[in-house]
């Protein structure tokens, strides 16, 4: 009773600041060998960045793989873990790009930025993380607001309701009447952008793991209860507008945040390239990683990028053995391929190369106590 | 007597042109066992799920604690059919969701099991502990609700250890034999903190013995969580059993009410269960 009546009043005896204290220690003693291995990922990136040549191809595959991750796992927040099956995350990162854009723009540039909207109508910058977490908040009040109607529907159609949106959403920013904050159909260009490869690798890990925080909280929990089963999650008590509402919203905020880092990797932003296409190759990182699985879904977007970025390139170029040119190896033909890998993934690996499960430090210890374990027995007999 | 803990008022259920269950009047007194049974299809989970906000009924209301929570009349044509010179004034209708209900402090099993399948089942009866707890989506995340968090697990724990289900802890709910699903089911709904529990069809699939045990096992937890009790039954041994009262519901229409062995010597819930013969 006594602990109860603390918790209304909201006083903190003095054990329990040192409760708080020992619990935030806790934490961080719980998980520092996952600490420790983001640092020292860290330190390989400002190593590699500082052996490789720039040019590399392998930093356009780990900067644009870290914010597919980013994307891909908000995606997943709402797709795997609550089981709304939304498509609007293209329309979302669209929005996030934009914003990030429209007010970071440095007020020199802006006159020739918007030459044909007479410098635009916005007279101000706001710093770079501010615009981050900006673009978040704007795509994720789109998001609440395209929720109210939309999160009445079920699987397919809810699908495609948000489908529509996003395309509403991109023909919206295109709109000539708002060029003066949009600049229109043309590009926006000249905003900070980042040098870095470890830039987007720090923001997206920061992002990832909030969403694992929040999927491991109870309203984690209650969101999986949703995804199981909503009469019985309602049940027992979950409030299921409000919980669907909350998810879609914090997923949109993501993938608003994912938007601007796109938008920084690109340096330029455009609304056309966020099509329906996009959410689909988000769409397949997820399905390739394992609906529900957060690991999944990094590991498959840096996997994915690497292939079509990097690995499948040489399916797009002619080649020739001598004078003997490799039939089929022509422009376009890398989508083929890629087109049959899905199939079969989607065909006999429905489950992705994770299923549900999680790479965690216990997950691996046991894998390798098993595997141990294992070879022990072999050579005892 | 004890006092009124659940009363519905001419509760009414229209299916397009199908009445499912018709001015059902029913009274739930606090620490009772009531059984609600009837031949199939005559409409004993369509009840349970109008009084669980699952449905909202055509007509009628449902109060708890003599607080009215579910409250529905037809608009326009039907209105005066329904509710004749009272057509009318203007009515107040309430349709709360399931989960307010919930909150209330009713909750409820399902017929065919309905468990979380991909959590395991100590994150089950956690689920349920969910919407007790003072939070926010950012304290939830940012762990700053760690007390009702503890509070939460500890609670969850002791649940399962007095349900005999604490080895199972860390197992998948849907790995569970059907008969550890059923007990968990009724622990998940415990772990709500409810006055009233429904439970619908609890013993569904079960053999004599298991469906005696479950009879203890009712008897046990009403007594320990100081409940009431209203179910939906088809084992007539398990009903006559341990129920205080008896309602029998026939295509939509209450037939009969009374204690068991009242019930069980009135001649319409005969007839409603074996048949009229045609030269009768």
């Amino acid at each position: 009773m006594n602990e109860k009546n603390r918790n209304i009043n909201g006083v903190i005896t003095p054990t329990e600041k040192a409760n708080i204290f020992s619990n935030s220690l806790g934490f961080i003693k719980k998980n520092w060998i996952g600490f420790t291995l983001l640092a020292s990922l860290y330190a390989i990136i400002l190593v590699l960045e500082q052996v490789l040549p720039v040019s590399s191809m392998l930093f356009v595959v780990l900067k644009k793989g870290a914010i597919y991750a980013l994307v891909a796992v908000s995606m997943n927040l709402c797709n795997g873990f609550t089981g709304l099956f939304s498509l609007g995350q293209a329309g979302f990162m669209l929005i996030g790009a934009y914003i990030y854009g429209i007010f970071t723009i440095p007020l020199e540039a802006r006159a020739a930025v918007y030459q044909y909207f007479d410098g635009g109508i916005i007279n101000f910058t706001v710093p770079v993380p501010v615009a981050l977490i900006m673009a978040g908040l704007a795509a994720a009040l789109f998001a609440y607001l395209i929720g109210l109607p939309v999160l009445r529907l079920k699987s397919d159609y809810l699908a495609i309701a948000t489908l529509g949106f996003a395309e509403i959403i991109r023909a919206f920013f295109q709109w000539d009447k708002l060029g003066p904050v949009t600049n229109g159909s043309n590009l926006l260009r000249r905003f900070p952008v980042f040098s870095s490869t470890l830039y987007p690798f720090v923001v997206s890990s920061i992002c990832i793991t909030i969403i694992v925080l929040l999927i491991n909280s109870s309203y984690g929990r209650a969101f999986k209860a949703i995804r199981d089963d909503e009469v019985a999650a309602e049940a027992m008590g979950i409030n299921l507008a409000k919980h669907k509402q909350l998810s879609f919203t914090i997923s949109s905020f993501f993938a608003g945040v994912g938007g601007a880092l796109l938008a920084m990797y690109q340096t330029t932003v455009q609304a056309a390239p966020f099509k329906a296409a996009m959410t689909y190759e988000i769409l397949l990182i997820v399905v390739i990683g394992g609906i529900g699985s957060v690991t999944g879904s990094v590991l498959s977007s840096f996997l994915f990028i690497a292939c079509s970025e990097w690995w499948l390139r040489f399916l797009d170029s002619e080649t020739y053995i001598g004078s003997f040119r490799i039939p089929l190896l022509a422009s376009g033909f890398r989508k083929v391929v890629f087109s049959i890998i899905i199939m079969i993934i989607v065909l006999f690996y429905s489950q992705g190369i994770m299923g549900t499960n999680e790479i965690s430090i216990d997950a691996l210890l046991r894998f390798f106590k098993k595997l141990f374990r294992k070879g022990s027995k072999e050579e005892a007999t | 007597m004890a006092e009124n803990i659940l009363h519905t008022e001419k509760l009414t259920m229209q299916f397009g042109g199908v009445v499912a269950l018709y001015n059902l009047t029913i009274d739930v007194n606090e620490g009772e066992i009531v059984a609600l049974i009837g031949p199939n299809g005559a409409g004993k989970t369509t009840a349970f799920n109008c009084i669980t906000g699952v449905y909202e009924p055509t007509y009628g209301s449902v109060s708890f604690c003599g607080q009215t929570i579910v409250s529905n009349h037809p608009q326009g044509k039907m209105k005066k059919l329904y509710l004749g010179e009272k057509g009318k004034e203007k009515l107040k209708r309430i349709t709360p969701t399931p989960d307010r209900i919930t909150k209330l402090g009713i909750a409820r099993t399902f017929q065919n099991i309905r468990l979380f399948d991909s959590l395991t089942v100590f994150e089950n009866v956690l689920v349920a502990k969910h919407m007790r707890a003072k939070q926010n989506v950012l304290t939830a995340t940012l762990r700053l609700n760690w007390r009702e968090e503890k509070r939460a697990v500890e609670e969850s724990m002791a649940l399962l250890e007095e349900q005999d289900l604490l080895q199972y802890k860390d197992d998948l709910a849907s790995s569970l034999p059907y008969g550890l699903q059923r007990r968990l089911e009724i622990s998940r709904a415990l772990a709500t903190e409810p006055k009233l529990l429904l439970l619908d069809e609890p013993a569904a699939g079960m053999n004599p013995q298991e469906t005696q045990e479950l009879a203890e096992f009712i008897v046990k937890i009403k007594n320990k969580y100081d409940l009431t009790v209203f179910m939906i039954e088809h084992h007539m041994d398990l009903v006559m059993q341990i129920s205080d009262r008896i309602y029998v519901l026939d295509f939509g229409k209450l037939i009969a009410h009374g204690t068991p062995s009242e019930v069980q010597r009135n001649q319409r819930v005969i007839d409603a269960y074996l048949g009229v013969a045609d030269d009768a």
